[in-house]
């Protein structure tokens, strides 16, 4: 690659990625950096840092109610830009992807937005609701600032998986089912496929979301794509030790959180 | 000469556009297509008008108010009358239209969403009709709040979606609509409710309610010399309002949309999405919206559940900007007086949405001079608002008889 990109020298590794999710502030800002350095300590990769919005319309029910824990412990997208430092201090190295709603970066607007960006060491964007047709300004924005606009292609977006494939920056993210995010007990054959014609098409790694909730899911994704990106499995198991975090036992949720991550990823 | 909107991207000059999902944007693409090549299709149309006029009753009249323009003094009322359209609202007309166009498609299967249950109560009638199977996503709350047309849903063979996620009021259940076309666009198909929502949806909703403005158009020339000088009609998402102001729109006529002042605009309870709102996302769409300063997306409030929306379609968005139409905002109290008022003189009971536009146009018509005239469009009708009408009236109504 000849410009400068924020993953370069941050993502060596070009398949095998473990690309977690988590929603920033759920259940509270000093939790997420612990689960960051978690996860960061499994073998993550890249995090994808969640902003919690009112009205996350790809999301499941999993991922709907991180956000709504995460709103009423006060997050917003400024203040999640802004844990980045902070994550950073306390030793998450790893790059982070702001995963953001469209309308919360147009009231702080493109340009702040960016800068914002720029000026906490955010290495990604990606914005579930902005697709391809409206991303034109973003994308540039991005682009000279040297921070990479994540893009998302699906089965169903047929001729315009090459335009988007083709253009795409830091990783690629495949939806693998259709629907909203949430956990699934089985892969689906016509995904694989759609797999092989997007990587086809893509000069970066091609991670695949949606859906992947167990080992079997992550080393079948792994025979075929680049990488795997996990949300929902990762918010249940935060949400399976909410009880001991708010009753002093956060040292035994850490514990049971590695654990359970460390099983999800080599089984 | 205005120019013709939406473009190819779905905008209205700075509104509109698509703002969702990828997985979307195949089914939003399938949709157009399909929905082009209908509207070039004489045999669709011929269908479609066949349908408003000996299945819903079209044309609905338009009623000159003699007693309420003497009781007010100045500009003559005329009332566009979609409450005497079929299921008792305007929305109707589109339902129609867009199933139709799902049969066309050979989806055999629709998903709605539904605040006060107007638009669940259309779709669930279309299906009935058409042999469609149907699925009305509604807010718990909002269940809660229209038990009767949750029953009437019911009983026209719709199966009633309880959503609960959000506060369970229209956005939320527009948000569940939206997760599952998502997941089962293939053999579904997305009947939305009003000019809102991803492109092509504000462009097909506005043109399957032109029907009231054209013929609004037709009759008025029947009767008298000239156009009205005003014509009102009340928003929320803007179907109605977009269906009699858009075949106006280069005619030198004023056009009013009146929002909802829920318990006043200076007040944290309202729905007046122009007036008080600013520029940003909602259901796909850019435009005028509710929201905090984090553009977290916040619940309006009014009286009327037709116009408690915290988005507004974006032609009206474009509207409001290129000062096209007026935009004035309208009290519970004001919209409930009105409501009364027209009872009384004219002996038609409005739905409480309707009763906005009539509260502005009573405002203003003494004002005007009797030559001039001015035409309301009376969106539905007030039968499902009986309970409403009951907590407020029922006292002074037993009282003085």
């Amino acid at each position: 690659m000849l410009t400068k990109t924020a993953f370069q020298g941050k993502v060596t590794k070009t398949n095998q990625l473990f690309i977690p999710f988590v929603v920033a502030g759920d259940p509270s800002p000093e939790m997420t950096i612990e689960y960051a350095l978690r996860l960061q300590e499994q073998g993550a990769d890249i995090l994808e840092l969640g902003v919690p919005y009112s009205d996350p319309l790809a999301d499941g029910p999993t991922i709907q109610r991180a956000a709504k824990r995460a709103l009423k412990a006060g997050m917003s997208l400024r203040k999640a830009i802004e844990l980045v430092p902070e994550m950073r201090k306390q030793g998450v190295e790893i790059p982070v992807v702001i995963f953001t709603y469209y309308n919360p970066v147009l009231q702080i607007g493109h340009d702040a937005f960016f800068d914002l960006l720029e000026a906490n060491g955010v290495e990604g964007v990606l914005i579930p609701d902005l697709p391809f047709e409206e991303s034109e300004e973003v994308r540039n924005l991005a682009d000279e600032k040297a921070i990479e606009f994540i893009s998302l292609v699906a089965p169903n977006s047929e001729e315009r998986i090459k335009q988007i494939a083709e253009q795409a920056k830091g990783f690629l993210y495949c939806v693998s089912t259709l629907g909203v995010t949430g956990e699934r007990n089985e892969m689906n054959a016509e995904a694989l496929n759609f797999i092989k014609e997007v990587k086809a098409y893509s000069p970066v790694p091609v991670a695949v979301g949606f859906g992947i909730s167990n080992y079997e899911h992550v080393k079948l994704v792994n025979d075929h794509a680049d990488g795997v990106i996990i949300g929902s499995k990762i918010i249940r198991v935060i949400e399976s030790g909410l009880e001991k975090v708010e009753n002093d036992a956060k040292e035994e949720a850490l514990q049971d959180f590695s654990k359970e991550i460390k099983q999800l990823m080599n089984g | 000469m205005l120019q013709v909107f939406p473009d190819i991207k779905g905008r209205f000059g700075d509104f509109g556009g698509k703002y969702v999902p990828e997985t979307l944007m195949g089914p939003l693409q399938e949709l157009e297509s399909a929905l082009d090549e209908a509207m070039e299709d004489e045999a669709f149309l011929k269908e479609y008008h066949h349908v408003l006029q000996e299945y819903a009753g079209r044309p609905t009249a338009l009623t000159f108010g003699d007693k309420v323009t003497k009781h007010l003094g100045g500009a003559k009322i005329y009332l566009k009358r979609e409450d005497l359209n079929h299921t008792g609202a305007h929305k109707l007309n589109n339902a129609i239209g867009q199933a139709l166009l799902a049969k066309r498609m050979g989806k055999q299967k629709i998903i709605a969403e539904t605040g006060a249950g107007q638009h669940g109560v259309a779709s669930a009638t279309v299906a009935a009709k058409f042999g469609l199977e149907c699925k009305v996503f509604m807010g718990e709350e909002d269940i809660r709040r229209q038990e009767l047309n949750v029953f009437r849903m019911k009983l026209l063979g719709a199966e009633v979606i309880p959503v609960s996620s959000g506060n369970g009021t229209l956005k939320d259940a527009t948000n569940e609509a939206i997760r599952y076309w998502v997941a089962n666009c293939e053999d579904h198909f997305y009947l939305i409710g009003s000019v809102v929502g991803p492109h092509p949806y504000p462009r097909m909703v506005r043109n399957f309610q032109r029907v009231i403005g054209d013929e609004s158009l037709r009759q008025f020339k029947e009767v008298e010399p000239a156009l009205p000088a005003r014509i009102y009609a009340c928003v929320g998402g803007g179907s109605n309002a977009m269906g009699m102001f858009y075949p106006f729109l280069e005619k030198e006529v004023e056009l009013v949309g009146v929002e909802a002042a829920g318990k006043g605009i200076d007040t944290p309870e309202h729905a007046a999405t122009l007036s008080k709102g600013t520029p940003g996302v909602i259901h796909g769409s850019l435009t005028y919206l509710m929201q905090d300063e984090n553009g977290q997306i916040t619940e309006p409030y009014s009286i009327s559940a037709g116009l408690d929306y915290p988005g507004i379609g974006p032609e009206h968005a474009h509207l409001f900007q290129s000062k096209r139409v007026r935009y004035e905002a309208i009290t519970d109290q004001e919209a409930l007086d009105a409501l009364k008022l027209l009872t009384e003189t004219e002996g038609i009971i409005p739905a409480i949405e309707s009763a906005h536009a009539l509260a502005q146009a009573f405002k203003e018509v003494p004002h005007m001079s009797e030559e001039e005239t001015i035409l309301i469009n009376v969106s539905g009708r007030g039968d499902k608002d009986m309970a409403t009408l009951m907590e407020h009236f029922k006292e002074e109504v037993d009282h003085a008889h």
